[in-house]
């Protein structure tokens, strides 16, 4: 079984966007039952390479093999024909359908007179959750679907049009431990029944716990395809960055100073509850627990995007006014957003204007914005944050993830807080970006920043964190120093196994 | 941590090395609707004998006034992704209470600030219901512009006042001695001078932009959206209401249908002036350029004595390819791009 021939592969393939060139003579081999890992950081060419098997691109050079027959793929339905599907980070149903309509859209089984037989759709849903392993109501809407269950709809989806490969495109970034825990349960189940799967995740954990063999790209180029068994995590980063990482989590041991900021008793009804606690200068404080659990809220209501019901913020032992953004900023709080292309940046903006935008006030000379200073801060930033970028005007949107993320941390940075939050600092981001994240966040803690850290990645959690908070179903469970914090306590206490009330 | 020495625009060493910024950038639609504008002037000058005079002139910016002045905070609207429909029926509702008020008696200097105050509450208005309330602005002003029609009606009826001081006529007609430019499209100029500064150099400009593009980065960047779009209702509210002022003196005749559909006449320079209905694209000298473009085509099909029906379907058919065009230019870039990507596979 392990050694059936690929269904699908990639035979020394190019593909270039302008001067950019993607894919470099890159291969690739998908067999039947066997979980392929695709590894590499972004920019790597991870994204070109599945659009290609997607049949969205199509290669310059090389081509797409078919059962080992050549086969050109003239677009994506082309390539869904041909049993090719993709599950994306964050797919996109029909909110108002049921789940068992988005699963047949446009395939619905007719009963007379054309219309749609809807006891054959239920029935037919039913039995693909069923081979799936996964219980989920056909006849519930759409929306309200957590981002875990709505790519189980897509992949129903997909094996509902017999598809033969599937390719999961970081399907598990948004995803809490459980809810990864099941789609590996559903991949697996695939696995046996024979199909092949692509694999890609920016968590070597989850590589090395699902995966058999593993493809490395790097700048675009082919570097290996190899079995994961005998293999470390710290080969696989050295093959996908190219240089020994010197560490991922630089944690620099301080001394914490005073209480920065103070949350007491902060409560939004029917989201978090009484949650209190005091962040120094210094300190890296990270916020951990499961997706749901009211981090972010707790963070959006200390910012003031959102409103609380009772409790309070204090910033340097002075009260902040609550739901004022504004106030939060001229007290000293900067907010690093979880959604970064829809709350940390205006993506048609350009890089100048959107690390600007901040400050608007401080660039003025006079009622007027001054272009110079606009574009020097932002020259200044870009080279402390080793940003690559062709020109400041250009927009953001054509940054990686990882430098997008760096022009939202120059954005509030340049506002010279003494509160950062940072909002889940590295999703989505590749290796070496996220050590010279964390490597800022440890220096700027060093330089005497107190920083809250929302993160659903424990190793960074651990890494970084001076203490951890940990929050389960919008209370504070536990609090955990360094030296205790371990996988172990953190996810106890994030799954409500220990209450050890904080505070 | 604030930055130290700014580095004089120094780029960093691994700045991809690209082409330099292509000649392309200068077809923007703001550009083109200028050359545009251009063109249809020297065409006029050459084409119809009565055009470039300047009595014709004069009357054709007078004619364009109202228009002018209120596309000028529509600009910033759209800008930020909202719109005002509901301004000619405040111009007219504004133009109603000029004539009742006149009738009854009242002076002018007293008649013109009570306007300007009634065109900030209409304004108000508006923005309440969109920022309290989180409506779409579309609809609210859907909703408004019928509403204010309504109140024009009912201060004012079906009849006309006329028989306005000569002095004030004068002032709304009269050209600024030596210039073929009326004394309302003087103010015009000057307002549209603020208006450029205001979008494009200061702070509140760098707002509006990102308001319009991306809404919630804009307020988790601090920025007060609310209170930026509420002040932006209120200012297209005062400007349409002495838009009204403007426009019962140039006619001499306060009615309460003054300006009915003057609105889409507005909307349509400023998408001719090329900003994105969709918000966070523009400049305003694009929109002084779609103003008068539509102005001039107005005037000389009138001077060619081509029937009205023509004339909004020109209008019509512009506006449209000016939605398109911009649209298409950057799919045509798209594809170029991809072309010259990989030629072969340029099948």
């Amino acid at each position: 079984m392990s050694e059936s021939p690929p269904i699908l592969a990639l035979a020394s393939v190019s593909k270039a966007f302008g001067a950019v060139r993607a894919l470099q003579d890159v291969s690739l081999e998908l067999r039947g039952g066997e979980i392929h890992a695709l590894a590499g950081e972004n920019g790597a060419g991870k994204s070109t390479l599945v659009k290609i098997l997607a049949g969205v691109h199509r290669p310059d050079e090389g081509g797409v093999l078919l059962d080992g027959r050549p086969h050109e793929f003239h677009g994506p339905g082309d390539a869904q024909h041909a049993g090719v599907a993709v599950i994306y980070q964050e797919p996109t149903l029909f909110p108002d359908l049921s789940v068992a309509e988005n699963i047949f859209m446009g395939r619905q089984p007719r009963a007379r007179f054309g219309r749609i037989d809807r006891r054959a759709l239920r029935a037919e849903t039913a039995k693909l959750f069923e081979r799936l392993g996964v219980a989920l109501d056909p006849d519930r809407p759409a929306r309200g679907l957590s981002i875990a269950d709505q790519q189980l709809v897509e992949i129903a989806k997909a094996i509902s049009r017999d598809a033969r490969v599937l390719i999961m495109d970081e399907p598990t970034a948004a995803l809490s431990g459980n809810e990864v825990a099941r789609l590996f349960a559903v991949a697996r189940t695939l696995q046996e029944q024979g199909c092949a799967l692509l694999f890609i995740s920016h968590r070597l954990e989850e590589i090395f716990d699902l995966c058999q063999r593993v493809t490395t790209l790097r700048d675009g180029r082919y570097i290996s395809t190899e079995e994961l068994d005998g293999l470390t995590p710290d080969d696989l980063v050295q093959r996908m960055v190219g240089r020994e990482l010197d560490t991922l989590y630089p944690k620099q041991e301080t001394t914490p100073g005073e209480t920065v900021l103070k949350v007491s008793r902060l409560t939004r009804e029917g989201v978090f509850t009484d949650v209190s606690f005091e962040v120094r200068a210094g300190e890296i404080v990270a916020l951990a627990g499961l997706v749901g659990a009211g981090r972010s809220e707790v963070a959006r209501a200390i910012f003031g995007v959102d409103r609380y019901d009772a409790g309070g913020v204090e910033v340097a032992a002075a009260k902040l006014p609550a739901g004022s953004p504004t106030a939060a900023m001229s007290a000293g709080i900067a907010l690093v957003p979880e959604d970064r292309r829809q709350q940390g940046l205006v993506m048609d903006g350009s890089i100048e204007r959107n690390i600007g935008l901040t400050q608007l006030r401080s660039l003025r000379r006079g009622p007027i914005i001054s272009r110079k200073v606009e574009r020097d801060r932002a020259a200044d930033w870009a080279i402390r944050l080793q940003l690559k970028y062709a020109r400041l005007s250009d927009t953001v949107g054509v940054l990686s993830g990882g430098n997008q993320q760096k022009v939202v941390l120059a954005k509030w940075l340049s506002t010279d807080p003494s509160v950062l939050i940072v909002d889940e600092p590295t999703r989505g981001i590749d290796v070496g970006t996220k050590a010279e994240v964390h490597r800022l966040l440890s220096e700027l803690a060093g330089q005497g920043l107190a920083v809250l850290m929302i993160s659903s990645d424990l190793p960074e959690v651990l890494g970084m964190a001076d203490r951890v908070l940990v929050m389960h179903e919008g209370r504070l469970a536990a609090e955990i120093p360094r030296a205790e914090a371990t996988e172990e306590t953190v996810m106890a206490a994030a799954t409500g196994r220990t209450r050890q009330e904080a505070a | 941590m604030a930055p130290e020495a700014p580095a004089a625009e120094a780029r960093p060493v691994q700045a991809r090395a690209e082409a330099p910024r292509p000649l392309t950038r200068f077809i923007r639609w703001d550009v083109i609707v200028t050359a545009l504008l251009i063109v249809v002037f020297a065409g006029g000058a050459l084409g119809t004998s009565d055009f470039a005079t300047s009595d014709n002139l004069a009357f054709a910016l007078d004619d364009l006034s109202e228009i002018a002045l209120i596309a000028l905070p529509m600009t910033l609207l759209v800008v930020a992704a909202e719109v005002d429909l509901s301004v000619a029926s405040v111009l007219g509702l504004c133009s109603a209470l000029f004539g009742a008020l006149w009738d009854a008696g009242w002076a002018i200097e007293t008649i013109v600030p009570l306007l300007l105050v009634v065109g900030a509450v209409a304004g108000l208005v508006n923005g309440l219901l969109v920022t309290r309330l989180g409506l779409p602005s579309l609809a609210v002003t859907i909703g408004t512009l019928t509403l204010y029609r309504g109140l024009a009606y009912v201060v004012l009826g079906t009849k006309a006042v006329a028989q306005f001081p000569q002095n004030y006529a004068d002032m709304a007609t009269k050209t600024v001695p030596g210039t073929p430019i009326p004394y309302p499209f003087a103010l015009f100029i000057l307002l549209a001078i603020v208006t450029a500064i205001v979008l494009h150099a200061t702070g509140l400009g760098r707002a509006l932009f990102a308001i319009g593009a991306q809404e919630e980065a804009a307020f988790f960047a601090g920025i007060r959206v609310k209170r930026i779009k509420l002040l932006l209702f209120v200012v297209s509210g005062i400007v349409a209401s002495f838009a009204g002022a403007v426009y019962t003196l140039r006619y001499g005749s306060a009615r309460a249908d003054n300006g009915l559909g003057l609105e889409l006449a507005v909307i349509a320079s400023v998408l001719l002036g090329g900003v994105d209905f969709d918000g966070g694209k523009g400049t305003l000298g694009g929109v002084v350029a779609g103003v008068l473009l539509i102005g001039l085509l107005r005037n000389l099909l009138m001077l060619r004595d081509v029937a009205t029906e023509i004339q909004s379907i020109v209008t019509g058919l512009l506006l449209i390819v000016s939605v398109l065009t911009p649209r298409i230019a950057a799919k045509v870039r798209e594809t170029r791009r991809h072309h010259r990507a990989n030629p072969s596979a340029s099948s």
